[in-house]
């Protein structure tokens, strides 16, 4: 009779040595790759694909109010209203005059009569009687500082006597409501963010136990020929991570898209309101994470589920 | 003989009980030396799977020592398993062989697991499936197998790494006695290196093909063991078998 074959050269398969072996690529041969049911990669796609529109909304509109919160918060108006127009031509220069010396101004602009009447000739009409209507006279405030309340108070006293009809706002106050109606939005975007991201991290976590189920008889083949709880998870990370980076990528460049085309259709707006509403480079940087964090959630949940099944076995 | 000594496998007062039915398994004590030729035998639903299950780590028992080459298996922590579990050839009654895997890749499984390097297994994996006959069915799924087939690759991934003891359910159960008889003389060969063989069977007449073996006989979850030779096995044998397998009467090579 034939003999048997003879035994491979053991890289140490003893009681101590067989351990360490397997480390890395070599857990991936043992079996192909157990892939993840066939939708999977999609519903990670359109995940990563919302999130990074909801994420890129709420840098936008950070980035939006930061720079306009600048620019205002140092901004103040001082209205002449007086419905006399020789009355309110002199208050208005008296103010003007007044103001420049005031320590806490670093600049002040009278809004020309012309750019007045073009603001308000959506309102009131082209060529409106000026006489019916009396529009007030408007002066821009630059402060060297944010303006605050005292300083305001200190400018109301200073224009008290020469222009009694002058009322000087804050121009941040008029903008607070649109400041707490951005806040919300953004509170809104990470809500957003933060439901998404569970939500991925369950559709993740049921991929990853049913693709368990499907392959239950591997596992403990596998377990019971020695593999290590280690060497198992790893094959089944290894595909579960695959199947979400696929679906990761994908899903980043439609959000990117979607991003890409929305910004447009803003830059086409070119209001003062919306301008520096765009998103830097680290912002981009950060949509980009979104879907590397996908990755990093989908293996850590096969690792995890693949160890707590295996944990039931002896 | 000391040293060997220390490598049995032995069971003491071993119950088991699946959830909280009654034992399948009652007051089972044995030693298996190293190097012996064991049957198990035993009307169905007696408990066979059942004590191999033990054997190849596969399940607790509900009460009693457990000890395998000198180790007590029961309180070890579950990381230190694998190593022992690498250290035996198990063949499932139901062969367990995974379905997208070809034949080759199953029987070369074990070895991948311990780390073998691909170039060093390629060889000793097909020559294991020459040996058993499958020479031409290397790249076959189990699926496409017949049933005498599949359990030839499961025996074959059983050897292959050349274990320290090798659980055998119904090896034979579905193949032709010649080829029964070819596997059960791949066992001995095993066997004769050192190799701890447990073979469970109903075949009766295949128990009178290993002249040397010893009988292990469960009847509903107890070991009838009369002589107590199963407790305490005769020393001479066990040395007898150690010389053969030093002396390497197959030329040493395996
Ligand atoms: N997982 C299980 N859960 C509950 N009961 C079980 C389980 N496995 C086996 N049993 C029971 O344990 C008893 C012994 O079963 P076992 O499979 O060990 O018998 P066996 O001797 O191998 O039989 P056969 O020769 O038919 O393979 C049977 O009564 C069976 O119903
Ligand atoms: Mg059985």
């Amino acid at each position: 009779m034939k003999n048997p074959p003879s035994r491979p050269k053991f890289g140490g398969a003893g009681l101590s040595g067989g351990f360490s072996l397997m480390r890395g690529d070599r857990a991936a041969q043992l079996v192909p790759q157990a892939r993840l049911a066939g939708p999977m990669p999609w519903v990670i796609a359109i995940m990563v694909a919302l999130t990074v529109i909801a994420a890129a909304g709420g840098l936008a509109l950070n980035n939006l109010a930061q720079n306009a919160r600048s620019e205002l918060s140092g901004g103040a108006t001082v209205q002449i209203v007086e419905a006399l127009p020789q009355e309110r031509d002199r208050q208005a220069r008296a103010a003007l005059a007044l103001l420049a010396e005031h320590p806490a101004v670093a600049s002040v602009r009278r809004v020309p009569d012309a750019e007045l009447e073009r603001l308000l000739e959506p309102w009131l009409g082209v060529g409106a009687d000026k006489e019916a209507v009396p529009i007030p006279a408007l002066i821009d405030l630059q402060m060297r500082t944010e303006a605050t309340e005292a300083q305001l108070d200190s400018m109301r006293r200073l224009l008290a006597d020469q222009a009694p009809a002058a009322r000087i706002d804050a121009q941040s106050a008029w903008l607070g409501p649109v400041f707490s109606a951005i806040s919300s939005l953004q509170w809104l975007a990470l809500a957003l963010v933060i439901l998404l991201g569970l939500t991925s991290a369950a559709a993740v976590w049921l991929a990853a136990r049913s693709a368990l189920g499907t392959n239950r008889n591997t596992i403990e083949v596998v377990h019971l020929l020695g593999g290590t709880d280690s060497q198992i998870a790893q094959i089944f990370q290894r595909s579960v991570g695959f199947d979400a980076t696929l679906g990761g990528t994908v899903g980043l460049a439609l959000g990117l898209v979607a991003v890409l085309v929305l910004g447009q259709q803003f830059v086409g707006l070119d209001s003062g309101m919306v301008a520096g509403g765009g998103l830097t480079w680290i912002n981009w940087l950060m949509l980009a994470v979104i879907p590397i964090a996908g990755v990093i959630i989908a293996m850590l949940t096969a690792r995890l589920t693949v160890t707590g099944a295996l944990r039931r076995m002896l | 003989m000391s040293k060997r000594v220390g490598e049995t496998i032995t069971f003491d007062n071993v119950g088991l009980r699946y959830g909280t039915d009654r034992e399948v398994l009652s007051d089972v004590s044995f030693t298996l030396y190293p190097g012996s030729f064991y049957f198990l035998t035993g009307a169905s639903g007696a408990g066979k799977t059942s004590l191999l299950k033990l054997l190849y780590l596969a399940q607790r028992p509900s009460r009693g020592v457990i000890s395998m080459f000198g180790t007590d298996v029961i309180t070890l922590p579950r990381s230190r398993l694998p190593a022992f579990r690498r250290r035996l050839g198990v063949v499932f009654q139901d062969f367990r062989l995974i379905p997208h895997l070809s034949a080759f890749d199953n029987v070369a499984l074990p070895l991948r697991v311990s780390g073998v390097r691909e170039a060093d297994l390629r060889k000793h994996v097909t020559d294991m499936l020459e040996w058993v006959g499958l020479a031409h069915r290397t790249d076959a799924r189990p699926a496409t197998l017949s049933g005498g087939e599949q359990q030839r690759v499961a025996i074959a991934r059983a050897v292959i790494g050349r274990p320290d003891m090798l659980v055998a359910d119904e090896p034979t159960g579905n193949v032709d006695p010649e080829m029964a008889l070819k596997l059960l003389r791949l066992f001995e060969a095993l066997n004769r290196l050192g190799t701890t063989v447990v073979v469970a069977t109903h075949d009766v007449h295949l128990l009178k093909k290993v002249p040397d073996s010893l009988i292990m006989r469960l009847d509903k979850g107890r070991l009838s063991d009369p002589t107590g030779a199963l407790r305490y096995p005769p020393q001479r044998q066990v040395t007898d078998r150690d010389d053969n397998a030093q002396l390497g009467q197959d030329g040493g090579e395996f």
